[in-house]
């Protein structure tokens, strides 16, 4: 140790220093991490960032007359709001073109999440807990889903749900109903079911990870101490889970609100529509892309207070953990 | 200490009360909607398989066993090459992504995991809203950057990708990050002990250990790209960059033919095996190393 640095090489130089660095917590250079976020970072902001701005610029731009094209307008200064004006309009009032829209994403997407919730949070906590042996076999059940198609997921509900499909003939076997229910003929329901069986598993998915991270010993507590069963639930597990079901409820319900393919495949009337319908209708129409692109604003500005909710919640959460 | 045992196995007994105030404790309970949900989210699935195998033209009544929308037909998957175009842009979209993904997302997580500044925190911030914004949202926007900004991208294969690419980007970053949190930096301050350089600990000791989480990101991501719908729908150009789920979507909404249920069990079948080989692997070289089992990494 007192060996003297005049005696020490070059190299043993370097690495003593790059050792004190390191006590230091930086023992690259100092550009060396920042450097590897970059070519993410940098492609982030050119194809996420950015083409926010380009929304904003097609739908406070304006129509080419000949072309019929929409014609962005990059300068802000320049900015006309009568797309905006006129979607808000159509959104607000109960005779306008996007308000039943509204109103039913609401209702569907509400209802559906709210149904994920009744039927996730039994299943992660039997996964989490209950499952015993058969635990590998129900996990890999459960992720199955994720890497199943969604659009086959649904071809199959299509052939279940027909008139003289299985869904119709168990239930008059069953006694249920007497003649076939016409579930593909633009029933809510159908549209409702669909979503919940769709996104379910983005419900379970944060459920089971904290339910699963739960001590048993904490739950061995709460008995010790005379609480009942309910009363443990009640005070000890629910409580832990709350977080997880924020999360399951952002990321369950939010990209429901962009869909717009279940109801097309479930549900096809403009009873049921919802505003991924109207978004996806309008962009199919060359002169009507601005009012699609005004759509996407308004669901944003709807939607941004829940997603900074959930990463706040969650950044929270997580320096609570490593703290 | 028995009274407190004989607290807790008081719920023994049953009967509705008890029941409604604590549903969980009674396993009973649990074990039917454990067992009801695997049957409710696989039987339709297992449905759409089987009737691929149908004889008849039908999806809803089973007319006997047979290869015909394989193999046979004028429609079936070997014979209909708009089909087999689909499977190859699926294939082809799936590949790319994650050869462009992974690598940009495995440099985010290892740049996060060590650099704790300002930029972090806002570059991951990105990074988070981009994963949990609604795919539509983000579909449209890029539809009209390639349409309006970057003409030399456009519609088709190129705009897919870059596209997908932003949809997936998060996937190696979280499993990536899992793993260095699970890591610790011991081996690391190790390397650098025994004299190496940044860059070799990192191509030496970090990429290796790093290697499972890596290819189990690349393989998640490809299941992942071959599923997608609405991106590769939006910014498709015509019928040579349509995917299979665009297929499926089509006919579903059409007339659907047991080609099409052919051609979505051939794709599960493909990520299946993608998972199984992933999944195996993973666990193979998380053990050589001395690991618990690598599941860490999904959660």
């Amino acid at each position: 140790m007192s060996s003297g640095t005049t005696s020490l090489t070059r190299r043993e130089r370097r690495a003593q220093e790059r050792f004190a660095a390191r006590e230091r917590g930086a023992w690259a250079p100092r550009w060396f991490w920042p450097g590897f976020s970059a070519p993410a970072t940098i492609y982030l902001l050119v194809f996420f960032a950015f083409p926010f701005y380009v929304v904003m610029a097609v739908t406070f731009g304006s129509v080419d007359p000949i072309l019929r094209q929409p014609v962005p307008a990059w300068n802000p200064a320049t900015w006309s709001p009568a797309i905006l004006t006129f979607t808000m309009s159509n959104i607000v009032h109960s005779d306008g073109l996007y308000y039943a829209a509204f109103i039913n994403t609401f209702f569907f997407v509400g209802i559906a999440t709210f149904l994920c919730l009744l039927i996730g949070y039994p299943f992660a906590y039997f996964l989490a807990r209950r499952a015993g042996r058969f635990r590998a076999l129900f996990l890999v059940a459960f992720f199955a889903p994720f890497w199943i198609s969604y659009m086959l997921r649904m071809l199959a509900w299509i052939s279940l749900l027909q008139d003289e499909g299985y869904v119709n003939k168990a239930l008059e076997k069953l006694g249920v109903i007497a003649h076939p229910y016409p579930w593909l003929s633009g029933k809510p329901v159908t549209l409702i079911l669909g979503l919940v069986y769709g996104y379910v598993p983005f419900m379970i998915l944060p459920l089971f990870a904290t339910l699963d991270r739960i001590p048993a010993s904490q739950l061995e507590a709460g008995r010790d101490l005379g609480a009942s069963p309910a009363r443990t639930f009640r005070r000890v597990t629910l409580p832990q889970s709350r977080q997880a079901i924020l999360a399951g409820f952002v990321i369950c319900g939010l990209p429901m609100f962009g869909d717009y393919f279940t109801q097309q495949l479930l549900a096809s009337t403009p009873k049921t529509r919802m505003i991924g319908n109207a978004i996806k209708d309008s962009l199919d129409v060359p002169i009507f892309v601005q009012r699609g692109a005004a759509l996407i604003l308004v669901l944003l500005v709807i939607l941004v207070p829940a997603i900074m909710y959930y990463l706040w919640s969650t950044n929270r959460a997580a320096s609570e953990i490593t703290a | 200490m028995s009274t407190a045992a004989g607290i807790g196995s008081a719920p023994r007994g049953g009967g509705l009360r008890e029941w409604i105030g604590n549903p969980w404790a009674r396993t009973r309970f649990l074990w039917v909607v454990g067992i009801g949900y695997v049957l409710w989210s696989l039987i339709p699935v297992a449905e759409a398989v089987l009737f691929s195998f149908n004889s008849g033209r039908s999806i809803t009544r089973w007319q006997g066993f047979s290869l015909r929308w394989y193999l046979g037909d004028a429609g079936s998957v070997l014979h209909d090459p708009s089909l087999q175009r689909a499977i190859v842009q699926s294939l082809k979209l799936a590949l790319l992504t994650s050869m462009v993904a992974v690598p940009l997302g495995v440099a985010f997580a290892l740049a996060l995991h060590r650099w704790r500044g300002r930029g972090a925190g806002s570059a991951n911030f990105m990074m988070l809203f981009s994963f949990v914004t609604p795919e539509l949202i983000l579909a449209v926007s890029l539809f009209l950057l390639v349409l309006n900004v970057f003409r030399f991208i456009g519609l088709g294969t190129a705009g897919q990708l870059v596209g997908l690419v932003v949809l997936s980007l998060a996937y190696p970053v979280i499993i990536v990050r899992a793993r260095l949190f699970s890591l610790g930096n011991s081996y690391e301050d190790a390397a650098m002990d025994l004299g190496a350089s940044p860059t070799r600990t990192l191509t030496r000791v970090t990429l290796p250990l790093l290697g499972p989480s890596i290819f189990a990101s690349a393989a998640i991501i490809f299941a992942f790209v071959l599923d997608d719908f609405v991106i590769v729908n939006q910014l498709s150009r015509d019928a040579s960059t349509e995917t299979v789920s665009i297929a499926i979507y089509a006919a579903a909404r059409t007339s659907p033919t047991p080609a099409v249920n052919a051609i979505g069990t051939i794709m599960l079948a493909t990520s299946t095996l993608l998972i199984v080989i992933a999944a195996s692997v993973y666990r193979r070289s998380a053990r050589r190393r001395g690991e618990a089992a690598g599941v860490d990494a999904l959660g």
